[in-house]
């Protein structure tokens, strides 16, 4: 079996984004960069399947500037088999990068394709879904278990409601939340080994893809800002402001 | 302009959630119908055909759609779209699931977790963790759109009178099937729609502490919300949990104790009218979004509070 996990460059999740002072977009200029954090439990989750001995092979993938190599590179270091870049230098929406994991999936056949429930920058939350409704194939989002059997495999969901469990044909789709696993760091000796380690390149023209945007950004600005708060001495102060200033308690 | 707006339900009630959508809908304009798909949920049907506003409402009533399995969903609302302009549904674990699947299969972009409408094509959503609002405009023919249900006040649920058709259409994808379900049972109000919500976060050290926060839920009429930290850690299940990638929430009041303010929780709960904070350690970063602070130890706080309330 195969195993397929698109992952993401993105802000480091500890960075604190401003938008730019034009409103032409966030600011970025110097920010840490690192893989999405949901995107390294997918990796976390496809090298597991790996070492339980139901996959052969994990590979990486990522859809992006030449600069996503980094990220791949990590991938490669935490466990990943091999890497391919699809390289374009536009930013690009979900429904782009799905199209483009298309080709590469039509590629590569993988029987389970482990993405991160959302990229932390975009927060769009669309990218798994997007892909399996392109592939007809099934989806298990904001996984918190995965477990695989004779030809299926078996997903519980993290809902607002609390958990359902759903069961999957394969090939299918996979979207990791928090709590599915704890990731691994990638330990010295790996990440010497993953500089050996396959990445092959594939521009996103060569694929025939037309990922331009739907989308027009026309402005990004800061959200409107709190009031300054207080701070209060006691308990008996906090009743009292809550009751008798902010009064949204009686 | 024609709006089809998924109804958010679990088969027998109707759920808030869809009354924050039909708001945002209302703010683009022109006619709304409300999709209930589901199974044995009549009920549901009749609530939505109530909403002031609505034209008609569209009844799929089929084991296929009992558990609003994403294939089956998405497929169904895509033989439906023909028509529509505008394809919406709450921005729930649930309208995240099956929406892109729509927006793909109509090869559109989709728009997630709109908190303002400027225009029928013009969107706010927020982005990094809500530490930038960004304005979007769809080129595309059909708007698909998910809401966040805290950017728009919920409509009226009754005086209206719309007609209630069913539809035959039956989208079996046969690949997925349910096996279970754990829904956490709670007699207090949902977190997304409470009007108080008191979180905990690992400062409460345990799952059973997380019982100091009842007697004041009570009290406050609140639900209970919680960090990442205190669900990783197993005090508490992840329906539970307030932030970036968990609920958002803007209730009147947020009371947050034990917890530091990291970026991902803010982002969950920095639009709620007034923010409480109690923690013991005064640098604490959720004092910068706090209305008032309170520097104490919440195992001396807490019951303090519970009896002056
Ligand atoms: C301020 C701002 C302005 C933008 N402006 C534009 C614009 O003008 N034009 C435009 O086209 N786009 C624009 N974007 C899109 C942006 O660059 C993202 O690529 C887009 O938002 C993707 O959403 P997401 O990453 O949140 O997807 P999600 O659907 O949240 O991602 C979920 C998962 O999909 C996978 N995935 C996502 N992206 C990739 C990838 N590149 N490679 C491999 N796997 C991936 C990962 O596994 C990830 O965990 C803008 C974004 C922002 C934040
Ligand atoms: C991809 C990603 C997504 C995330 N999504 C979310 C999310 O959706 N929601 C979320 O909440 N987090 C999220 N996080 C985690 C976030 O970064 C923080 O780790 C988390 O919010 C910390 O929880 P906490 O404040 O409870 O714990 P801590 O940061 O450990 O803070 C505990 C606080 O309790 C105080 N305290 C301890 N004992 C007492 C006492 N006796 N009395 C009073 N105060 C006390 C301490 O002073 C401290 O400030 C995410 C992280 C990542 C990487």
């Amino acid at each position: 079996m195969k195993v397929l996990v698109p992952v993401k460059r993105v802000v480091d999740y500890n960075v604190k984004v401003r938008a730019k002072s034009d409103e032409s977009g966030p600011d970025l200029s110097n920010a840490k960069m690192a893989i999405n954090p949901f995107c390294e439990i997918a990796i976390e989750e496809a090298v597991r399947i790996k070492e339980a001995g139901n996959a052969e092979e994990v590979i990486a993938v990522s859809v992006g500037d030449a600069s996503s190599q980094e990220q791949l590179r990590t991938c490669l270091a935490l466990g990943a088999d091999r890497a391919i870049l699809v390289e374009t230098d536009e930013s690009v929406e979900p429904l782009g990068v799905a199209k483009a994991l298309k080709e590469v999936v039509s590629k590569e056949s993988p029987d389970l394709i482990i993405l991160g429930k959302q990229a932390i920058d975009g927060d769009a939350n669309q990218t798994g879904q997007m892909l399996a409704a392109m592939l007809d194939l099934p989806q298990g989002t904001f996984a918190s278990e995965v477990e695989i059997q004779d030809g299926v495999v078996q997903v519980t969901r993290e809902i607002d409601g609390g958990l359902q469990t759903l069961s999957l044909t394969m090939p299918a789709i996979i979207t990791t939340d928090l709590r599915l696993n704890e990731p691994r760091y990638a330990s010295l000796p790996n990440i010497m080994k993953a500089k050996k380690k396959p990445l092959e390149t594939l521009s996103s023209s060569d694929l025939g893809l037309d990922l331009s945007p739907r989308q027009n950004t026309l402005k990004v600005t800061p959200p409107p800002e709190r009031a300054a708060g207080i701070m209060v001495e006691d308990i008996e102060q906090l009743v009292d402001k809550l009751k008798n200033e902010a009064k949204v308690i009686t | 302009m024609s709006i089809l707006v998924i109804a958010e339900h679990d088969n027998s009630e109707l759920k808030g959630a869809t009354l924050n959508t039909v708001a945002a809908a209302k703010e683009i304009g022109g006619d709304i119908d409300i999709l209930v798909a589901g199974m044995d949920c009549e009920s549901v049907a009749d609530s939505a055909s109530q909403i002031p506003g609505v034209n008609n409402v569209l009844l799929a009533n089929k084991e296929t759609y009992k558990n609003s399995l994403a294939e089956n969903l998405g497929n169904l609302i895509v033989e439906l779209s023909e028509g529509y302009s505008h394809i919406m549904a709450p921005a729930t674990t649930n309208g995240k699931n099956f929406m892109p699947r729509v927006a793909a299969k109509l090869d559109v972009s989709q728009i997630s977790d709109i908190s303002a409408v400027i225009s029928d094509d013009t969107f706010e959503r927020p982005i990094y963790a809500g530490n930038c609002i960004a304005t979007v405009q769809s080129t595309d023919s059909i708007k698909a759109i998910t809401v966040r249900t805290t950017g728009f006040d919920a409509c009226e649920s009754t005086g209206g009178s719309a007609s209630v058709n069913s539809i035959e259409n039956d989208t079996n994808a046969g690949v997925s099937s349910f096996v279970k379900e754990e829904i956490a049972e709670s007699d207090r109000p949902e977190l997304t729609a409470a009007e108080v919500v008191i979180s905990g976060g690992r400062g409460m050290q345990n799952g059973d502490n997380f019982s100091l926060l009842n007697g004041i839920a009570d009290k406050l009429g609140a639900a209970i919300g919680a960090s990442r930290a205190a669900v990783d850690s197993g005090f508490v299940p992840n329906d539970m949990q307030v932030g970036q990638t968990g609920k958002i929430v803007a209730p009147d009041l947020y009371i947050a104790v034990g917890i530091s303010g990291a970026i991902q929780h803010l982002a969950g709960m920095k639009d709620s009218k007034v923010i409480v904070a109690i923690n013991k350690d005064e640098e604490a970063p959720i004092f910068s979004v706090a209305d008032y602070g309170l520097v104490a130890d919440l195992f001396e706080a807490l019951p303090e509070l519970e009896a002056k309330l």
